[in-house]
């Protein structure tokens, strides 16, 4: 029951409209909390942000921002509950421009953000707290566009990608892309998507559209990232997207350039290390400072190889990954 | 005073067995009302204070996550629900109402009864495997026959529902049939009459009410089901235009949607609206039928 409380929190505060996300963070902070009073055997969650152990008892660490990272940071969060005895993490969302927010006023530990801290930002924090903000990259966010292997098609560019997806759009047909596709005899493009309020759809949209045009509609929303690749793998005439380690070795990977005159990059790792595959994007934490006692020692752990799992788990990119492809 | 003893017994645990069946039968309508309170509360709010029902009702734009201009139109979910429901009772109902009379006209009583486990064991199957069939399988097989773009069509769905309504169909046509008293059939017999005849002009006449009742479970199992028909039909917004169009249900839409919405938004209250929608479809099917059967009894 409170594991199905808190993926309802989590995931409602990637799609809930702005002027809902306050109070749902709220909500969502009243039950972390309650967590946390749990785990610490009825020890009050202290209010001054230090991170510095009190003898006796545990340590909470507070952690803010993203709503992407809302879900990966709070299941850090749960398993930390079993690594450490001496601190404990308050997860809450709200967007990465609240985490941020809350590192200048000071208030958090941590904050997450699922884009860098800007220059004005980092100057507000840096004056107002007398510390620099110190940046740590927690995993990647990377989406691959696949198709069927008897595709031809190897490459697609980003403004391709829109006018397949997008209201209005004028691809319909893969002759269109300039390829014959002998193994679709229709000829249409099939569109596969997801269901439009995973965040995967939230931000692949964002990502080819920005927030004013929409998906057109007629898209085949199907329901979890690997029915994406299980459906595209027997469907020559289909193109979709999903998550990069969903791949099989029965779908093709596209490559993806920003436009139409610009180099095209494979979907890897090491692309979307370089910066350079543009469907992927960093995930960020920042602390105030260099991070000292109980807020280094689980930075380190969410670095290290355990906290990185459970960010392939999450379906997110890990630093170092050997599985991945 | 053994007697006395059991003459106090009896009508105590009379009482109590009473007692309990009374209170099953009161619960029935307490959790349809409840649940129908439940649903009706949950999406009140926006269906009086926002929602605009013709729109709702004849747009097919089904945009509840757009950032610039959110459209709740469901005309494309309620075309899809009763299409894919229509084309699987046109596939389900000629081999069910076949079926039934086989086993209980033409069958041996030994393979009587070997049909009848297998048919149960079909009815056994849950919804996701048979989803999953239609992911995998028969998106295949209708790419191949159809040389169609892709397989996850209505017709996908519809034969994945008439495959889970045949066995209900069949167990509830064969009962009727089994109820019609030898004698009507010996009577039709005596008097000259083939086995067709029988079967035509005595059987089928008599037990209308129990068929009929069969053809219609099969179909409020048809509309209400989600997981098959969410993984089958392709789960999109599309005004059908043909047994190879993709689909999207009502149901679908409740089920992939209401996991990831945020609790108390207009997103989540519209889920719920389409669940009074539904509650409301299923409500008139049943008033019908309950009419058309008083229908055939007067007649």
């Amino acid at each position: 029951m409170q594991k199905a409380n808190i993926a309802v929190f989590t995931t409602r505060d990637v799609i809930a409209p702005t002027n809902l996300s306050e109070r749902l963070a709220n909500n969502k902070k009243t039950f972390l909390t309650f967590i946390v009073l749990l785990s610490a055997f009825g020890c009050a969650p202290s209010d001054d942000a230090t991170g510095t152990a009190r003898p006796g008892k545990p340590v909470v660490i507070k952690n803010k921002g993203s709503d992407t990272m809302v879900n990966l940071a709070q299941a850090w969060a749960e398993a930390y509950i079993g690594v450490s005895t001496t601190a404990s993490v308050e997860v809450s969302g709200g967007g990465s421009g609240t985490g941020v927010a809350a590192l200048i006023n000071g208030t958090v530990d941590i904050a997450n953000c699922s884009r860098q801290i800007r220059p004005k930002e980092l100057e507000q924090a840096t004056k107002n707290t007398g510390k620099v903000p110190r940046e740590f990259i927690v995993g990647y966010d990377a989406l691959a566009v696949y198709v069927h292997p008897d595709n031809p098609l190897t490459r697609i560019s980003i403004p391709q990608l829109a006018e397949i997806y997008g209201e209005q759009g004028t691809l319909k047909k893969w002759s269109e892309l300039g390829i014959a596709h002998a193994a679709c005899p229709s000829d249409k493009i099939i569109r596969i998507s997801r269901q439009s309020n995973s965040g995967t759809y939230f931000y692949f949209r964002e990502a080819l559209l920005g927030k004013a045009r929409d998906f057109a509609l007629g898209s085949l929303d199907l329901h979890g990232s690997k029915d994406v690749v299980e459906v595209i793998e027997r469907t020559p005439c289909a193109i979709g997207y999903s998550g990069m380690g969903y791949a099989t070795a029965h779908v093709k990977m596209l490559d993806v350039a920003v436009e139409s005159g610009a180099p095209y990059y494979a979907p890897n790792l090491q692309n979307v290390l370089d910066k350079t595959y543009p469907i992927a994007r960093p995930l960020y934490m920042y602390s105030l400072g260099e991070p000292t006692g109980e807020v280094k020692i689980y930075l380190d752990w969410l670095l290290s190889p355990v906290g990185q799992k459970i960010v392939e788990r999450l379906g997110f990119v890990p630093l170092k990954s050997e599985g991945s492809p | 005073m053994l007697g006395k003893n059991k003459g106090a017994n009896v009508p105590f645990s009379e009482t109590v067995i009473e007692l309990f069946i009374r209170l099953c039968g009161i619960s029935a309508i307490i959790f349809v009302f409840g649940i129908f309170f439940f649903v009706f509360r949950e999406g009140a709010g926006f269906l009086f204070g926002g929602l605009d029902l013709g729109q709702f009702l004849t747009s097919p734009e089904w945009y509840p996550t757009s950032l610039s201009h959110k459209r709740y139109g469901t005309f494309a979910l309620i075309l899809g629900t009763f299409s894919v429901t229509a084309l699987a009772m046109l596939l389900a109902v000629p081999f069910g109402l076949g079926a039934a009379i086989f086993v209980s006209e033409f069958c041996s009583p030994k393979l009587r009864e070997t049909f009848k486990i297998i048919i149960e064991l079909l009815a056994a199957i849950p919804s996701v495997v048979w989803g999953f069939i239609g992911l995998t399988l028969m998106n295949q097989l209708i790419i191949k026959l159809f040389n169609a773009p892709i397989g996850l069509t209505m017709l996908n769905g519809s034969i994945m529902l008439a495959l889970m309504s045949v066995p209900i169909i069949v167990s509830i046509a064969e009962d009727a049939l089994k109820a019609v008293p030898d004698s009507y059939r010996e009577a039709a017999e005596a008097l000259g009459a083939t086995r067709w005849q029988v079967i035509y002009r005595v059987l089928l006449p008599a037990a209308k009410n129990g068929l009929l009742a069969a053809v219609l479970l099969g179909a409020a199992r048809s509309i209400g089901e989600t997981m098959a028909v969410l993984m089958a039909t392709g789960h999109s917004v599309n005004i059908p235009e043909g047994p190879l169009s993709w689909i999207r249900t009502l149901t679908a839409t409740i089920a992939a949607e209401l996991g990831e919405v945020a609790r108390g938004s207009e997103h989540y209250q519209v889920l719920f609206i389409i669940g009074i929608l539904l509650f409301t479809i299923t409500f008139v099917v049943n008033l019908i039928a309950d009419l058309v059967i008083k229908g055939i009894r007067q007649a």
